[in-house]
């Protein structure tokens, strides 16, 4: 079989879906806040059939998040929600949690599951026993390296995914941190709704320029990493590992960034495929990236090539 | 409640407690799998783990050499370890070890051997997060109880019904557990139930933290956590500082649980075993806070229904405190007032000062290890298991041989100290520390 890799993108709205299609994205992660984690955008159950309606004539496959951290309430209305989505015909279910594995495995047989706990998906054995229990798919954490990574592949029976592009959520917590820390200086209406959910960001005396998003939502407060990941140069090496499914994670951006971005890798995975020997990286696809580049964030290699202590 | 621990006891309160929960108690979930709650302690290394179980632990938690989340640890080695089984078999106290990393690829060649070894040591069980481990000591350690740790932030009933189903016979829940969730989790799944009630938290969701990994290149799931969630930050707003640079920043760092003021409802609600953090915390911190629990365990089963939660108990605690304290997230989710803001102040107004190592009931004098400087005319507290307790001024110091010592100043130093009242091997002396 030809080895034909996914890219694989994030959707804020519709309209985001339509324009990373047309820039040549083979499928997309959707969701709601209520199940999935950390999302680009909010699509509610009709959103996602629309979404299924528009993609799947292109062959563009949609895979509905819902790894966010389940509490006993969540499993009130889950059962309803995984009926809902399976009947939309939606080509994926993204889990972190066993309670999701299970109810998916029975309400939704047949559809593939994709074991994503983000930082806590780290080795293979792990992702073969979530294998044997329903997992068709291992999304690697971040904070993996490359040596691992095609480890990770020759040792895997799973298809396996990893982000090439973009943020990465560095410190997840139920509490609301920057609500708590207005009210310590009595202070709860120092922010707008908008400067909250865009503009807020922390700094650390040690690491000046640095800047780590910070935002709250239902599931409570998220940091983000103050660089976003770029692999293009390097994608031939993913590539001649085998990776399967390649993330360009779009939250956070905007659309018209993540077109860029997604047209980009498009082109570098369509010229790999057509010819992988004589393949070569081109400047010019990694130019239209630096000329979008917020450049109050640098563009990294994330953990790729780093051996980390502990 | 700014730099206070926790407060004087609410005798309204308490006395509500006491009288309303003997009839319908406020959170009930199913009954405990276990006779009483396990009180379960943290031992960072031998001598911390014969103190907490002489000072009443029902159980221990240790890190061996490899696989545990404190990298920075004293860690037990296999010896030590079947040392400290036999030690704490004599109180009929157990011996958990902590393999709570998440494991990378490279880590998996050696856990076999490591699981094997630990259960030939006499370990009753492991407390494991990741898949790999538990699996790996399923097959191949099979008298290993398996508990699955609080790493998994493991928070609803199916969840938690998939790993019964697995085979685990204990849950750590995750530190975000409600006392209403874990009632909901226990009338779902007949399970024992395990959960933090005391010591340093997480204010992210455990394992969902790799600030370490992004500011030091520390892996904070395999031991490397540099605590980065308690520096201090600057929240910006579109090039602005929201506040002036420097000056009351924005933190994650949360104050420190502490649950004894919830005693019966943590008891009441089905909690199997009682879990205090601190695999890094001293000797004397270890000793005080399980002698206040052990004490008001013992103290409710005695009399469940005119328990009282007594001010001594909490006096003590706030001797051990290293932070100010709340109640996590078992009433609400925590708010301004459980994070620490403004200078984090070193707690406990008494330091560690001497084990009793004999006392010679002839002459009253105790034999003391010195751990830390005390002299003639400073008042001291004498503090042993079961809530033996009592203040007063060293009068007479001598050396072992009775020469008279003007002060004790040498770390490890053996000493003789008069004493008001007997007192036993392994009481602690602690001393005020002067402002």
């Amino acid at each position: 079989m030809t080895y034909k890799p996914e890219l694989l993108a994030t959707a804020s709205s519709m309209e985001e879906l339509e324009l990373l299609i047309d820039a040549g994205a083979d499928a997309f992660v959707i969701g709601e806040g209520k199940y999935g984690m950390r999302l680009a955008g909010e699509f509610t159950l009709d959103m996602i059939g629309e979404a299924v309606k528009s993609a799947k004539p292109k062959g563009v496959r949609i895979y509905v998040s819902m790894n966010t951290l389940i509490d006993n309430d969540t499993l009130e209305t889950m059962p309803d929600y995984i009926r809902g989505i399976y009947s939309l015909g939606i080509d994926g279910i993204v889990f972190g949690d066993p309670a999701v594995l299970v109810a998916a495995r029975e309400l939704a047989p047949g559809l593939p599951l994709y074991w994503n706990a983000e930082m806590t998906s780290t080795n293979i054995v792990t992702a073969q026993y979530w294998a044997r229990r329903g997992a068709t798919r291992y999304v690697l954490a971040r904070e993996l390296n490359m040596e691992q990574i095609e480890d990770t592949k020759a040792k895997s029976s799973l298809e396996i995914q990893v982000q090439v592009h973009g943020m990465t959520n560095i410190y997840h917590s139920k509490r609301s941190l920057v609500n708590s820390y207005l009210d310590y200086h009595d202070d709860r209406e120092r922010l707008d709704s908008v400067e909250r959910e865009r503009g807020l960001y922390l700094t650390e005396a040690e690491r000046p320029g640095e800047r780590y998003p910070i935002y709250e939502d239902d599931g409570g407060t998220h940091i983000m990493s103050s660089d976003d990941i770029c692999m293009l140069e390097n994608l031939h090496e993913l590539l001649n590992a085998g990776v399967d499914s390649l993330k360009i994670e779009g939250m956070m951006k905007s659309m018209a960034y993540n077109a860029v971005v997604v047209r980009a890798y498009r082109q570098a995975i369509d010229a790999y495929v057509a010819d992988p020997e004589g393949y070569s990286f081109q400047e010019e696809w990694l130019d239209a990236i630096l000329e979008a580049q917020d450049p109050n964030r640098e563009l990294s290699y994330g953990f790729f090539y780093k051996e980390q202590v502990y | 409640m700014t730099t206070g621990l926790i407060g004087a006891v609410n005798n309204q309160e308490v006395r509500e407690m006491g009288t309303t929960n003997a009839a319908a108690p406020k959170y009930k979930g199913k009954r405990n799998r276990l006779d009483r709650p396990e009180l379960l302690a943290p031992a960072g290394n031998l001598e911390k783990l014969k103190f907490a179980v002489h000072y009443g632990a029902d159980a221990v938690y240790i890190g061996g050499q490899k696989y545990g989340l404190r990298s920075n640890a004293d860690n037990f080695s296999f010896e030590e370890m079947k040392e400290g089984v036999e030690f704490a078999s004599r109180y009929g106290a157990k011996v958990f070890v902590a393999t709570n990393i998440y494991a990378h690829n490279e880590d998996i060649e050696g856990l076999e051997s490591y699981l094997r070894s630990l259960e030939e040591a006499g370990i009753a069980a492991i407390i494991a997060a990741d898949p790999v481990i538990i699996e790996t000591a399923q097959r191949v350690a099979p008298k290993l109880e398996v508990h699955l740790s609080t790493q998994q932030s493991t928070m609803n009933w199916q969840a938690v019904k998939f790993w019964k189903d697995e085979g685990l016979p204990r849950v750590v829940l995750a530190r975000e557990t409600s006392f209403k969730e874990i009632a909901e989790i226990k009338s779902h799944v007949d399970i024992e139930i395990e959960a933090f009630i005391h010591g340093a938290m997480c204010s992210s969701y455990s394992g969902r933290c790799v600030l370490s990994n992004h500011f030091t290149d520390r892996d904070s799931n395999r031991g490397g956590c540099c605590q980065s969630c308690r520096w201090k930050y600057d929240l910006f707003v579109d090039d602005e500082p929201v506040y002036e640079e420097g000056q009351e920043q924005f933190t994650m760092g949360s104050k420190d649980l502490c649950m004894i003021e919830y005693l019966p409802e943590l008891i009441e609600v089905g909690v199997d075993s009682f879990k205090i953090e601190g695999r890094m915390k001293s000797i004397h911190y270890v000793a005080t806070v399980v002698n206040v629990y052990r004490q008001a365990i013992n103290a409710y089963f005695e009399d469940p229904e005119n328990f009282r939660v007594k001010q001594e108990w909490i006096d003590e605690m706030n001797k051990a405190a290293n932070r100010p304290l709340n109640t996590g997230f078992f009433l609400d989710t925590p708010g301004a007032e459980d994070h620490i803001y403004g200078p984090e102040e070193k707690a406990a107004p008494y330091d560690f000062a001497a084990i009793v190592l004999d006392y010679d009931d002839r002459t009253g004098f105790a034999t003391l290890q010195q751990r830390n400087h005390f002299k003639p005319g400073l008042e001291v507290e004498f503090v042993g298991p079961g809530g033996t307790f009592f203040r007063q001024t060293i009068t007479e110091l001598t050396d072992v041989d009775g020469q008279p010592l003007d002060a004790a100043r040498h770390p490890m130093q053996h000493v003789r100290v008069r004493t008001l009242k007997p007192v036993k091997p392994m009481d602690m002396m602690r001393k005020k520390i002067r402002k």
